[in-house]
């Protein structure tokens, strides 16, 4: 074969105005006639799939569980002290008794978790608290009423109905199931349940 | 033509004549605002669904991509579009109403340019004139389908990634005015056994590699021979890894600019997008707003973009199964030259 001279040599002696497609044209014929087109230049990647999840694995940033700890217990403390806050008033504003209190405390609380979420806040503030937003009943609140405007577009039953314990359904779910292996236990051992 | 294993080389050397970008409020406050034809101030866009909201990025996009292009609907002779969302019905609806025969595609956050690769290969085949390439992708309709309601309080780890919300349209066409399409490496699936959907940079490096390291065997070139290389969406996490094995492989990424649209789009360190940006928007508004501009006033000769794509879907991961990648790469050349 007729040995080419590189493209760069070639480029010196391009003076028509064209010479830029020329200088191409001419680059594709030396990388077809040099034979470097389609050849195993780079050798291609070699780990095996279990090699490379560890190694992946290596290079996720590191969470500091501590730090989400401490985070988790400041914001779900805060949201305990706010609702003995409320029911507080309740007992002592509106002369109830501690155990009439609760039920209305929950409610003030959801109603707060429902506004929060509806104004796009509660997502914002559970990415900076973690479990601390997820725990309390403003969580279990916030997963429904999430599920609810998410849906909303699919028409009231379809949508709203059918998705609205998309997320909290498996914490009832959970939470019968194993209040009956409890009432089992209580059962078996002759304890008195009532409180 | 076919070059090496799975290059297709344009010697016909089509032209995108006309470029559209439009995106949402987030995209708007990152660092490439300026580049995009249209910034949304609000993610509904004022429709009564997420899913509608996507649909009309798309049909803006592709609006104004044939305005600048000059051309009209009736000279329009295919769209070739996809999406993120489940049948791909925003790009259903939108070719509705571009009304051109229509190619459905699916190749999630790497449909960019696997739709310009095929918008290409019919133009180069002289089987039209005018083609349609776009894609389209809402944060909320990705949050929507793929995780947890938009409103509810979960908590994302450093990993996971923000979905872009934009759509991007590209007219190619036989020859005009604008950035050469010059070959595209179509991608083979590689699945390294990740199971997280929150870390899908780190599933989908492996298949930016694979299709880097077979685009340069396939045409001879070497990472140098480009200005500027970017992958789609493989953000902090998936980028540092696939330069890290290119690097292990003796590719010679350090001859060239190897960044990722993902890391682009947004201000990674002062806004709220985790490790950056993902979904089929990304690298759709990043290659057809920014750089397409850059080619076009000459100060990007030659680049590739890498689009990387994570095909799971909500059931898939949820059974336990890992994530199938893939990546497709485009080569653009800028029209000014010499």
């Amino acid at each position: 074969m007729i040995p080419l001279p590189a493209p760069d040599q070639y480029w010196h002696n391009c003076v028509s105005i064209d010479a830029y497609s020329l200088k191409r044209i001419y680059e594709e014929a030396y990388i077809i006639a040099t034979k470097s087109a389609g050849q195993t230049k780079y050798k291609k990647m070699t780990m095996s799939p279990k090699e490379y999840q560890n190694f992946a694995k290596s290079r996720e940033p590191a969470r500091s569980i501590p730090g989400n700890c401490a985070k988790a217990f400041l914001v779900g403390g805060l949201i305990c002290v706010l609702g003995q806050a409320i029911q507080e008033v309740f007992m002592y504003g509106l002369n109830m008794s501690k155990q009439d209190a609760s039920n209305p405390t929950v409610a003030v609380l959801i109603l707060i978790s429902v506004i929060l979420t509806s104004f796009g806040v509660y997502d914002k503030i559970a990415q900076w608290a973690g479990a601390g937003t997820a725990v309390p009943v403003t969580g279990f609140a916030n997963s429904m009423c999430s599920a609810a405007l998410e849906h909303r577009a699919e028409g009231l039953v379809l949508g709203v109905g059918a998705n609205m314990f998309k997320l909290a359904g498996s914490v009832i779910v959970f939470g019968v199931v194993s209040a009956f292996l409890i009432a089992l236990v209580y059962l078996v051992l002759g304890i008195e349940g009532g409180h | 033509m076919l070059r090496g294993k799975q290059t297709w080389w344009f010697d016909q050397r089509p032209v995108i004549i006309g470029a559209a970008t439009v995106v949402g409020p987030d995209e708007g406050e990152g660092p490439l605002a300026a580049d995009f034809d249209l910034v949304h101030p609000e993610l509904d866009m004022q429709q009564k669904s997420w899913e509608k909201a996507e649909r009309l990025l798309l049909e803006q996009a592709s609006d104004m991509a044939l305005q600048y292009a000059k051309v009209n609907k009736q000279q329009l002779q295919f769209y070739v579009g996809g999406d993120l969302m489940n049948q791909i019905i925003s790009n259903s609806f939108a070719a509705r109403t571009i009304g051109a025969p229509y190619l459905g595609v699916f190749g999630a956050c790497s449909t960019s340019m696997e739709s310009l690769a095929i918008a290409s290969l019919i133009v180069n085949s002289k089987s039209a004139d005018y083609v349609l390439a776009g894609t389209c992708s809402h944060n909320c309709t990705a949050e929507k389908q793929f995780r947890y309601p938009t409103e509810y309080g979960s908590q994302k780890p450093p990993t996971a990634q923000y979905t872009v919300t934009g759509a991007g349209a590209a007219v190619v066409a036989q020859d005009g005015d604008g950035p050469i399409v010059e070959c595209a490496t179509i991608g083979k699936i590689v699945d390294l056994g990740i199971t997280d959907p929150f870390n899908m940079g780190a599933a989908m490096a492996p298949a930016a590699v694979d299709t880097l390291t077979m685009h340069f065997n396939d045409t001879g070139r070497t990472p140098g021979d480009y200005d500027l290389i970017v992958t789609g969406d493989l953000a902090t996490v998936g980028h540092a890894i696939a330069k890290d094995l290119l690097h292990r492989d003796g590719v010679p990424m350090e001859d060239t600019v190897f960044g990722d649209c993902g890391l682009m789009i947004y201000d990674v360190q002062n806004q709220k997008v985790q490790a950056g940006g993902s979904g089929c928007g990304c690298s759709a508004v990043v290659t057809y707003g920014h750089l397409l501009k850059r080619l076009k006033q000459g100060e990007l000769k030659r680049i590739l973009v890498c689009a990387t794509g994570a095909l799971l879907s909500p059931l898939s991961f949820q059974q336990g199964e890992s994530i199938p990648c893939i990546a497709h790469a485009v080569a653009l050349e800028s029209p000014l030259h010499g």
